[in-house]
């Protein structure tokens, strides 16, 4: 009995171990590819960097125990999001270099400000901060025993936060027909099929009998 | 050797200082200004889901589920006003959005 407990205890430490790891892992690659985005000469190798942050973000959020926001990271930033910009940034025929140009010019500012915020956030992340019990007792929704996570949150979502998720998906409808209108162009000197017009002519509106005298031609 | 809480919260405040400083750094390049957005969304997306884990209550990873659809509703919106822009005029460098200058 002793010795199964001691097993177990083993087993345990080795799967700690592990979490750690992958951890440390994820996060370190994803800090290095968020670097790589802001510091890319390419915009495009910027946006598979970005990818890359988003896959570890997502293995990041696995090991939290948020499967189901980590296979929606996977969907929405990589499949859609990323994917967009990669279109934009090819589409375009932007000279990057030239953009990059006086880049050396800010990099003191943005050296000093990105500074500043990274000490204060050491700061509050690395000392001056714990959890009250009450946080701990008053929280909203607790996660279920037994439920995976998906679960969990579908049945509060589509509950409690009902409103919630129909506002979130007015805002995607603006924002796709926002979309649409903005990138939308009426190319004048098009000659287009207007199947309405085709459709509704009539003997009537589209000929006229003219009674011609002899001797004048059409000129009467 | 445990990750705790802390430690997710400095893997979010490093994202997100990266953020900020590559809007700083691409102050003319709008396109990795959006993406600089992107990342600072998404640390505060790892803070939402890293208290929700350590906390156990499941409304922050509904939060960070709205955020979510919020960036990419701006990512959406973004690049739509930037193709627009480019196609009025030929560039898409910061300094060169002055047309409502008066």
């Amino acid at each position: 009995m002793q010795s199964l407990s001691k097993h177990e205890g083993a087993e345990e430490e080795r799967k700690r171990m592990l979490t750690a790891i992958a951890f440390y892992v994820f996060s370190a690659i994803m800090i290095a590819s968020a670097f790589m985005v802001i510091a890319a000469r390419n915009p495009v190798h910027s946006v598979l960097f970005l990818i890359l942050a988003f896959f570890n973000a997502a293995g990041l959020f696995v090991l939290l125990g948020a499967e189901f926001l980590a296979m929606i990271l996977v969907v929405v930033y990589v499949g859609a999001v990323a994917v967009l910009f990669l279109f934009v940034v090819m589409m375009l025929d932007v000279d990057f270099a030239e953009l990059k140009k006086g880049a050396q010019q800010y990099l003191l500012a943005g050296l000093a400000v990105g500074g500043l915020l990274a000490l204060e956030l050491i700061f509050i992340v690395a000392y001056h901060w714990n959890i009250t019990p009450h946080a701990v007792a008053a929280a909203a929704a607790a996660t279920p025993a037994g439920v995976s996570n998906t679960v969990a949150l579908g049945r509060i979502l589509y509950t409690d936060y009902v409103y919630y998720f129909e506002v979130a998906g007015l805002v995607l409808l603006v924002a796709m027909i926002g979309a649409i209108v903005l990138t939308l162009r009426a190319r004048p000197g098009v000659r287009r099929q207007s199947v309405w017009r085709q459709v509704s002519r009539t003997p009537e509106n589209s000929m006229d009998l003219v009674d011609v005298e002899p001797g004048r031609g059409d000129k009467a | 050797m445990t990750v705790g809480l802390g430690d997710y919260l400095a893997v979010a405040a490093a994202l997100f200082t990266i953020g900020v400083f590559g809007i700083f750094l691409n102050r003319k390049n709008v396109i990795v200004i959006l993406m600089s957005i992107e990342l600072i969304l998404l640390a505060v997306n790892i803070n939402f889901v890293a208290f929700s884990s350590f906390l156990g209550d499941l409304v922050g990873q509904i939060f960070a589920l709205f955020v979510l659809t919020v960036a990419a509703a701006e990512a959406a919106i973004g690049l739509a006003i930037l193709v627009v822009f480019f196609r009025n005029r030929h560039t898409i460098a910061v300094e060169d959005v002055n047309l409502l200058k008066g």
